[in-house]
């Protein structure tokens, strides 16, 4: 059982999906969560560099998982900000044959996008975003740090 | 609001399928009290959302986790099956807020429970508070296991 006791949001590392360069905010966003889609569009506009941690809340959002898995195997293959991108685009269409068209349009070797988001690893690796998240007093989404702080989008 | 060391008022109150439950009845486990202002709202579904997230790694450390508010049992039930959520939750409804207001949880003002979090010892006894400065404000699920970790 992995430890869930408050922490500060861990410092940017290599493991860390990062949209341009300098400095940026770090996000904890859920691919399924509305607001994360509206707040993305605004940060992708507004900012030179972005932290995308993952933080899907399942109950909420039951896709999510899927989404996020969707987006570490596409990130595996070097895409993982398009995928964020067609993700938060068009949210109606999050089906798995959904995802399938996506990560064609991508360019994706499907055969292995399909393995690496059903990996454990995968699953894995979007936990670990997710409870730094949790320990950093993550408690709606999207969550955004500046500097160490959470700030409101 | 009660204080950490004074005995856990105890109550009985039905859940979202109408079953009775009292908290003397769960002596012997910790009980997290989650006192929330209404179903449906924004903020409170945040917070019930996420707690569900981590439901599993609360129930780990041998604490049963509850919801309260003032809402029916109806409105429970249905605010359960929107978030997919399987946390229990108490029906505070008639008299209106009783139970908040034992435990000093209630705003009068507003007719609701302020978001509060009561941590209750295995003997009944309130082990660890938590009030919100706002009921805008949650509190995050790593406060619960900094204080189960105390």
């Amino acid at each position: 059982m992995n430890d869930l006791t408050s922490a500060a949001v861990p410092p940017v590392g290599p493991e860390d999906h990062v949209r341009g360069e300098g400095e940026g905010p770090i996000v904890y966003a859920d691919l399924g969560c509305p607001h994360c889609a509206a707040a993305w569009a605004e940060l992708v506009a507004g900012e030179e560099a972005i932290v995308f941690r993952h933080f899907p809340v399942a109950s909420k959002h039951p896709r999510s998982p899927a989404l996020h898995a969707a987006a570490e195997a596409a990130g595996m293959q070097g895409h993982f900000f398009e995928m964020v991108d067609s993700l938060y685009g068009d949210r109606g269409r999050v089906d798995d044959p959904h995802l399938w068209e996506r990560a064609e349009r991508l360019g994706l070797d499907l055969e292995r996008f399909e393995r690496d988001r059903r990996a454990p690893e995968t699953a894995a690796r979007v936990r670990r975003d997710f409870e730094s998240g949790i320990r950093a007093g993550v408690a709606s989404t999207p969550a955004i740090f500046r500097s160490g702080r959470l700030s409101r989008p | 609001m009660i204080a950490t060391g004074e005995a856990a008022p105890d109550f009985t109150l039905r859940d979202q399928d109408g079953e009775k439950v009292s908290l003397s009845d769960l002596r012997g486990e910790k009980v997290l009290l989650v006192f929330y202002p209404l179903d449906f709202s924004p903020v409170c579904s945040d917070q019930l959302s996420i707690y569900q997230e981590v439901k599993p790694e609360i129930e780990a450390k041998g604490v049963r986790m509850v919801g309260i508010s003032v809402d029916s049992g109806f409105a429970h039930k249905a605010f359960q099956e929107k978030l997919g959520i399987d946390t229990q939750l108490l029906a505070d409804f008639e008299p209106k807020g009783e139970v908040a207001r034992a435990y000093g949880a209630y705003i009068e003002k507003t007719g609701h429970a302020n978001r509060s979090l009561v941590l209750i010892d295995e003997g009944g006894k309130v082990e660890w508070v938590h009030e919100s400065p706002t009921p805008l404000e949650i509190p995050g699920a790593n406060l619960i296991f900094d204080a189960l970790a105390a």
